[in-house]
């Protein structure tokens, strides 16, 4: 039996493919105008290369900003309980997940069985979401993967005084005409990253095992300074995190198949 | 005996030459990147107007942002202190001053005297401020200036459900794309920062005669939409209301000359 879950974000699309035991194939993309498109070629991607078709899934979950516009799925679950479900997945000493997505963040508080028990959500500000991070690489002219290991050669490291993300750009404009080391600079947005998505996770209460999920937990950058931040270990997933919520969608899959 | 008040904001800077209790000339500018650079251009361009040379002048208060930086000011006030006193002096009877500059928004309020009783003030997040609407401006490539007419022709104004300038942006060229009419969104984006600016000034208690300053003011789209937020009538002074700041200094500094209130 396999099964699978699609997760069309705002930024990138995710599909994975699961049978009873192990992943068999996964995709990521980044979404088009049309989440209906994004899934369908998101999915195709997964498919191909384990040598499967559309008809070989017996039951697919969507997830995401886009799970409702998703053709082929049998049922859509929230990001949130997927994101829980696919830590547990892969960790089931998880407690904490942080998922930081292209336009919002949420701190999720898991329980032994991957349910969620509390979680809090920002998406009306786009200072600590993966947009500000989006934002702050344009002005360096450098790409999201630069910007996270950039920071490492940081000699001097900077500080931003703003949240906000305008206010923020302006202060990064700054710091560039006054000519510093964008090491420095990317510091200093990694750094002010962390501070805001810190906030968000400390009224969730953090409890330990912590996991991060979501595109931006493959910045080391923005991890070690949450890591400072929040004085946690944040433990590294066995899969990339950027397909967590996909693998959760995946697991409901799988169960809703086997309760059936 | 001449006085002055120079108010170097963010986005302008605007100078103001009163002399015994009258405006002798006043002037605004877009900002330079330097301070004093505004200052000096700005207080030029007044003594120019006025025919005046800058030593004829007894007392100087600055104000704004860059306050700090004017280099020829003989004491400085805080914008707030400022646009009370500037409002309250045009128009006596006036309580509440919602001033929207480009990068802050603050509700004043005030009692007889033009004395600041409370206020609020936001200048942590974009949206609500002065930002946002050159913001939308670039990316519906309009004149900041026009905004305010065009949105006067909108007839079924959409509902911008971001408040994020970060995300509203995005959410624009949504709009845009869709084919929905400039008008339309134009007014969506007024609607949704006089919402934003409302409950900052709905949190200090709103007074009777309320009136704006700075230089949103002067965009009739907002000031219709504010007054719609609000739920009461705001009157407009009669003066320009982007040099409300420079006036208000202007008096603290006639004050501080020993000239009448």
């Amino acid at each position: 039996m396999i099964v699978a879950g699609c997760d069309v974000g705002s930024l990138t699309s995710k599909a994975v493919l699961l049978n009873s035991r192990r992943i068999l194939g996964h995709a990521i993309i980044r979404s088009g105008f049309k989440p209906e498109e994004s899934a369908r070629e998101v999915m195709e991607k997964a498919l191909l290369p384990a040598g499967l078709a559309m008809k070989d899934i017996g039951f697919c979950i969507g997830t995401g900003y886009g799970r409702d516009r998703i053709p082929f799925v049998g049922k859509s679950v929230s990001e949130i309980a997927c994101h829980a479900k696919g830590a547990h997945f892969l960790m089931p000493s998880t407690r904490t997940v942080i998922d930081i997505g292209g336009q919002d963040c949420k701190a999720i508080k898991v329980d032994g069985q991957g349910n969620v028990v509390k979680f809090f959500t920002n998406d009306k500000c786009a200072a600590g979401t993966g947009r500000f991070l989006e934002v702050m690489a344009k002005i360096l002219g450098i790409s999201l993967d630069e910007l996270g290991t950039l920071s490492r050669q940081a000699r001097s490291p900077l500080l931003l005084a703003s949240t906000c993300t305008v206010w923020a750009q302006a202060e990064v404009i700054h710091h560039l005409n006054a000519k510093k080391s964008k090491a420095d600079i990317a510091s200093a947005i990694n750094q002010a990253m962390a501070n805001r998505v810190a906030i968000l996770a400390r009224s969730v209460g953090i409890e330990k095992d912590v996991c991060m999920t979501g595109g931006v937990a493959k910045n080391a950058g923005v991890v070690t300074a949450l890591e400072q931040q929040l004085d946690v270990n944040i433990r590294r997933l066995r899969a990339d995190p950027q397909l967590v919520g996909a693998i959760g969608a995946a697991v409901f899959a799988r169960e809703k198949m086997e309760g059936a | 005996m001449i006085v002055a008040g120079c108010d170097i904001g963010s986005l302008s800077a605007k100078a103001v030459l009163m002399n015994n209790g009258d405006i002798l000339a006043s002037h605004v500018i877009y900002a330079k990147p330097e301070p004093e650079e505004s200052a000096r251009e700005v207080m030029d361009g007044a003594l120019k107007k006025a025919g005046i040379s800058l030593d004829e002048i007894a007392y100087t208060v600055a104000t704004g942002y860059g306050r700090n930086h004017v280099p020829f000011v003989d004491g400085s006030e805080s914008e707030i202190a400022c646009h009370g006193r500037g409002a309250q002096w045009i128009m006596p009877d006036v309580r509440m001053v919602i001033d929207i500059g480009g990068q802050d928004a603050k509700a004043i309020r005030l009692d007889e005297n033009g004395n600041v009783i409370r206020y609020a003030y936001n200048d942590k997040c974009a949206s609500g401020t002065g930002r946002f609407l050159e913001i939308m401006a670039g990316a519906l490539d309009v004149e900041l200036e026009e905004m305010g007419e065009i949105s006067l022709r909108a007839k079924n104004p959409v509902t911008i459900s971001n408040q994020c300038v970060v995300f509203a942006e995005t959410e624009i060229i949504s709009l845009i794309n869709e084919g929905r009419d400039l008008s339309d969104i134009i007014c969506g984006l007024h609607r949704s920062m006089a919402h934003r600016v409302a409950s900052l000034a709905k949190g200090i208690e709103l007074e009777a005669n309320i009136t704006m300053t700075g230089g949103v003011a002067k965009n009739k789209g907002m000031f219709a939409a504010l007054q719609e937020a609000l739920g009461v009538t705001i009157r407009k002074v009669d003066t320009d209301p982007q040099i409300m700041g420079a006036l208000g200094a202007a008096l603290f500094a006639r004050m501080a000359a020993g000239g009448d209130k």
